[in-house]
């Protein structure tokens, strides 16, 4: 049992609250200990993901407590890869934080930043349904705090919406749990996967309600249609760090459905059957669609993105709806790529807006660096619409290529086409009308002074710390589409470690017998 | 007893439930607080509704106990909806004295013409 496997969880909540008691005066020291959390964090991912990658499903149990009646963290390719995922994405996301200095608008950024990381690394480890709703919980807390980051009368009033939105959905992640118990008198993943396989169909009436139940949280963090309305009120207000970081956190929802709708509720346990592929699909197919038609109808550049992360949602579901090995290859492929895109979306509007008199998608006087601005944006545009020669499009490529049974190709493949036809125009207007039209538009401001707050540096240049961060996402799509093939295969792994139910149950609960 | 406890959870939730789709700020923290109550009250059921008996186990007899992890549950549960509540009073509080308006719903996000930054 190595204590390794801990320390994602361990280390930022111990950086988090020193950094919040002892360094809330000083932002230097809060930001030196925030970025060496962060490094640190993504050394041992690392280390873990190389440990995870021979292919053992490791465990630690908290208070060497053995695993139905104690908590187990649970370590397999898998949750290897998203809490790597989780650490390279956060150092990205600090490092344009406090290169834009967003972090100094508001207080106890860079405390609430760690805890968001304790929270979303805990989901992706734990191994028991209750702890996932304890960490849930974890990274909903501190996002709250990080959405409202800075104040602002738009901000708050978002924000509440979100708390609201998310408090319904705890309460309901609670109801679910209960009767999950109350018919299985389990709590643990593995256990209840053993339990839920033992329980003839006649009887599982119980088990069904809760899996719905429990679909629908998941569906409410993943925002999938029809309880994705609050994503782009969210998104389009928090900070842009903010949201950057928070394309992580659809991703928890989307690693939640795969997870417990594999191993617990998986595909070939009769009393559950058929739940999650029959409603996710079309829920996922209208997901696309929703976010397409944003996309295209959006007049503001930050709505414009969010509703672009509802339908890369959408199309990360659709393949996590086939629960077959191939689709969730693909799947974690266009995760991996989707969470890159949307965060470096999220980024490079940041630089622009923050350089424009607010968001909105009509040609106003050429901001400095225009034609830097346009390349970057145009790059990362491409990569989440889906073209060439980033991994947007591979990653399309193969959800579209392991979603080829006969009912689901007629609907994926429309969807996701069209779909995509429909974002690559939204995106072109956008640009175009950020980009293009607006150096036809003389400078009109003599005044380069600024606002009187010294916020919004209206024609400041963007050195190079506060690109760095957006050309480090684009490398991440570069690498991804590069090294598709070492990945795919990877990934293919991962995706057959996570459909062997037998190797997860005994690996958790007889974790001596394999030893 | 069963009876009993059902429909106060089936109300509460009920409660709870009108009162999140109400317009008003106040309400929805009152409905939601409702909803942790039921949900509070449905997690210690969760374990079968026993009375007299200790959730541990009596090492001088046969005394039969009650399943001690739906009340470690809903405790855990208790104190993140006491702590949930206590931050949604104060974004909203927040979020009035930043509005003036204490209604839940935001413009369209569309029609706010550069006003957010």
């Amino acid at each position: 049992m190595s204590h390794w496997i801990i320390v994602p969880i361990v280390l930022p909540a111990m950086l988090a609250p020193l950094i919040g008691f002892v360094m809330r005066h000083d932002i230097v020291l809060a930001r030196i200990a925030s970025t060496v959390g962060t490094v640190l964090l993504l050394g041992v991912c690392i280390g873990l993901a190389a440990m995870a990658a021979d292919g053992d499903t490791h465990i630690y149990r908290l208070g060497d407590w053995p695993a139905p009646f104690g908590i187990v963290l649970v370590l397999d390719r898998l949750s290897a890869l998203m809490i790597l995922l989780t650490a390279s994405l956060a150092l990205m996301v600090l490092l344009h934080a406090i290169a834009t200095g967003w972090d100094s608008r508001g207080r106890h950024f860079h405390a609430l930043f760690q805890f968001q990381l304790m929270g979303i690394c805990g989901a992706f480890l734990t191994g028991d349904i209750f702890n996932l709703f304890v960490f849930f919980e974890v990274l909903l807390i501190a996002s709250y705090g990080l959405m409202i980051h800075s104040g602002g009368r738009e901000r708050m009033r978002a924000g509440l919406q979100y708390v609201v939105m998310n408090l319904a959905g705890s309460t309901l992640f609670l109801f679910a749990l209960g009767t999950l118990y109350a018919s299985t008198g389990t709590l643990n993943i593995a256990d209840l996967a053993a339990k839920v396989a033992d329980i003839p169909p006649e009887d599982a009436a119980l088990v069904r309600v809760s899996a719905m139940l429990l679909m629908i949280v998941f569906a409410v963090k993943a925002a999938l249609f029809p309880v994705q309305f609050w994503l782009p009120a969210t998104y389009a207000n928090a900070p842009a760090p903010v949201a950057a970081l928070f394309a992580i956190m659809t991703k928890v929802g989307a690693y939640a459905l795969l997870r417990v709708y594999t191993v617990a509720f998986g595909p070939g346990i009769d009393g559950t059957e058929g739940i999650a592929d029959t409603w996710l699909f079309p829920a996922a197919i209208v997901t696309i669609a929703l976010g397409a038609f944003g996309v295209l109808g959006a007049r503001r550049l930050m709505p414009m993105i969010s509703f672009s992360v509802i339908g890369s949602m959408g199309t990360l579901l659709v393949a996590v709806a086939a629960f077959s090995p191939a689709a969730t290859t693909a799947a974690l492929y266009y995760m991996v790529h989707s969470t890159f895109a949307a965060a470096s979306l999220f980024l490079i509007a940041d630089l622009v807006v923050s350089r424009r008199e607010g968001d909105s998608l009509r040609p106003e006087p050429a901001t400095v660096q225009n034609g830097l601005f346009a390349a970057i944006f145009f790059a990362a545009m491409i990569a989440m619409a889906g073209m060439p020669p980033l991994s947007g499009f591979l990653g399309k490529l193969l959800v579209l290529d392991a979603l080829r049974e006969p009912g689901q190709m007629v609907w994926a493949w429309t969807a996701i086409l069209i779909g995509s036809l429909i974002t690559i125009v939204g995106f072109a207007r956008a640009g175009s009308a950020l980009f293009w039209k607006s150096t036809s538009i003389p400078q009109a401001s003599p005044d380069p002074e600024i606002e009187p707050d010294g916020q919004l540096l209206l024609a400041r240049h963007a050195g190079v710390f506060e690109v760095a961060p957006v050309m480090l996402t684009l490398a991440a799509l570069v690498g991804l589409a590069i090294f598709a093939g070492p990945v795919a295969e990877y990934l293919d792994e991962t995706s057959a470690q996570l459909f062997d139910r037998p190797g997860y149950i005994s690996a958790v609960l007889n974790p001596d017998a394999e030893n | 007893m069963e009876l009993l406890v059902a429909s106060a959870i089936g109300a509460m939730t009920a409660g709870g439930v009108y009162l999140i789709l109400r317009l008003r700020t106040f309400p929805v923290i009152l409905g939601l607080a409702l909803l942790s109550y039921a949900v509070n009250v449905f997690l210690f059921s969760s374990g079968r509704l026993a009375i007299d008996m200790s959730p541990i186990l009596s090492k001088y007899g046969e005394a039969s106990y009650t399943d001690p992890l739906p009340q470690a549950l809903v405790l855990t549960a208790i104190v993140i909806s006491f702590g949930m509540t206590a931050v949604l009073v104060m974004i909203s509080l927040g979020a009035f004295l930043e509005a003036d308006s204490d209604e839940i719903d935001i413009a369209q996000a569309d029609q706010i013409e550069d006003s957010a930054q």
